[in-house]
């Protein structure tokens, strides 16, 4: 039997469905927080989930809005200085998986959040970087989740706040005491990973329902797709279930009720 | 020691038109009280440095007391854009404003550096990012142990820092809990501080729920101390109140629109009396 769950919905089951149970993740705020806490709220209860604000280990009954919420704190193992944090806990080596979103991404995964267009006349300006470009080359892999349009998948980022792997994919080469970058991006649409070789972003699961003209209306450039390619697994009604729970509590904690 | 005078008093005697100002604050306790008394008070450009410029850089920037913005995220949180920031660098409204920007991770070492008294911090930073290629202060150097190649950037060293605080004693010493941020690197990096706090008690160390391992910062190493009860808000003091996380989001559409931000801030922190 087939359930009734929106495209949303399928991205942000099959990005939780990434992250195994006693990963450490550093987690970004938006998709990611989202999915990171549907991971430990159904298939990895032992996952352990850092936010760049401070708070290690921490276990939120609802989402938070920012970073840095209250919620966060309170549910958390403990929480560190800032400085500690990226330092000790991500520069030293102690996270598996960097977790983050992203508003322009190209097809070397390298992320912008800085602006669109020209840095000194921006057409945009975006918040920045934050804690992304040092979460993607310490953490040991990185996933990303992000609405799936032609407008945030490009040939070619405006900037390189972030790296994924560089111009001209050879930007982690060579380089020493670095994560293995991009391992994985997840969208509403479908699910990639780097070519072992070029690194270029390839498809290798569709979601149901999706066509592989779908994704090429979506992505703007001649995105490739994998010769097996497979079929991402439905949400199950479990997962549905507590991620409709989780939406509603935050939604209810966020309106001030 | 720590001298207690009035927030506007404070701000007054210690924040001169054309310093270079930390507000700092991860998400918690980022002390809009004392951002409004410097907007009452009419500042001008100041070099205004903060990991997250929040709603307090908002709207310290569309009152146009800055003349430089250092930052890393700047972002209203989990809900977009910040509108007088944007104002600023696009449009040039009220003022053409610099900015420098840099990393989460190269901002907090740089609040740790300018605490150790380094005049640089380093740190495994940047690879691949264009940030260098837009921030002169982003350089790089070889460690003459091994040979990697790491980031260094100059350390932040405030004229002054401002942050907001839960308690501090009569002897001036200051209690910091929850989410710390870089709040005591901003302080002791800084050539003067001001704390604002939420309430002053009679001695930290013989409060019920003092542990020894508590995030205090000694009354000797604060210049100023005004009290500022829910000096914090719309963000929160861990304890005292919670995060307005309502007024973060209708704050997008006030700042969106110059109008409604100016008839905002004159009804809001012009008029308020010194409470806001």
């Amino acid at each position: 039997m087939s359930l009734d769950y929106s495209s949303a919905e399928m991205m942000t089951v099959t990005a939780a469905r990434a992250l195994e149970n006693g990963m450490t993740c550093f987690v970004g705020i938006g998709l990611p927080s989202e999915a990171a806490n549907l991971a430990r709220l159904t298939h990895a209860p032992d996952v352990v989930l850092i936010y760049e604000s401070g708070t290690l280990q921490t276990r939120p009954q609802v989402l938070p809005l920012s970073i840095g919420d209250g919620e966060l704190a309170e549910s958390a193992l403990t929480t560190v200085a800032v400085q500690e944090m990226f330092r000790y806990w991500l520069q030293g080596g102690h996270i598996d998986v960097g977790f983050l979103g992203t508003a322009q991404i190209d097809r070397y995964a390298n992320l912008n959040t800085t602006l669109i267009g020209d840095y000194r006349e921006p057409k945009v300006r975006l918040p920045g970087g934050g804690g992304a470009p040092e979460i993607a080359t310490n953490a040991g892999e990185v996933f990303i989740t992000l609405k799936h349009s032609r407008r945030a998948f490009v040939k070619d980022v405006d900037f390189v706040t972030t790296l994924g792997f560089g111009r001209d994919g050879k930007g982690r080469d060579g380089v020493p005491n670095i994560g293995k970058g991009p391992t994985r991006v997840i969208t509403d649409l479908c699910v990639m990973k780097p070519d072992p070789e070029t690194r270029e972003l390839v498809v290798v699961s569709l979601h149901p329902g999706v066509s592989r003209e779908d994704v090429s209306d979506a992505t703007g450039w001649e995105i490739r797709f994998a010769d097996e390619l497979e079929h991402t697994p439905e949400p199950s009604a479990r997962e549905l279930e507590i991620l409709r729970e989780l939406k509603e509590r935050t939604a209810r904690a966020h309106s001030g009720q | 020691m720590a001298e207690f005078l009035s927030l506007h008093d404070a701000v007054a005697r210690f924040v001169e038109d054309g310093a270079t100002v930390a507000m700092e604050g991860f998400t918690h306790l980022i002390p809009f009280a004392a951002g409004h008394e410097v907007i009452r008070q009419g500042k001008r450009d100041l070099t205004l440095i903060r990991m997250t410029p929040d709603l307090i850089y908002d709207q310290l920037i569309g009152a146009g007391c800055a003349r430089k913005v250092i930052f890393s995220w700047g972002g209203n949180p989990g809900v977009g854009s910040l509108h007088r920031l944007r104002d600023a660098v696009e449009q040039g409204w009220p003022r053409q404003i610099e900015i420098l920007e840099h990393s989460h991770a190269a901002m907090a070492c740089a609040f740790e550096a300018g605490a150790a008294g380094l005049p640089l911090a380093v740190l495994r930073g940047y690879v691949g990012s264009e940030l260098p290629s837009v921030n002169d202060q982003i350089r790089f150097i070889d460690c003459p142990f091994t040979g990697e190649r790491l980031a260094a950037v100059p350390s932040v060293r405030p004229d002054v820092t401002i942050v907001h605080a839960q308690k501090a004693d009569r002897a001036g010493n200051v209690l910091v809990e929850g989410i710390v941020g870089v709040q005591k690197e901003a302080v002791l990096a800084a050539a003067k501080s001001i704390v604002t706090v939420e309430e002053v008690v009679d001695d930290l160390t013989a409060e019920p729920d003092y542990h020894p391992n508590a995030c205090i910062i000694p009354g000797w190493a604060i210049a100023a101390i005004a009290v500022a009860e829910k000096g914090a808000l719309p963000s929160y003091a861990h304890g005292y109140y919670p995060r307005d996380n309502r007024f973060y989001k209708e704050w997008d559409a006030i700042a969106r629109d110059r109008d409604a931000f100016t008839q905002w801030i004159d009804e809001n922190v012009m008029n308020a009396g010194g409470n806001a």
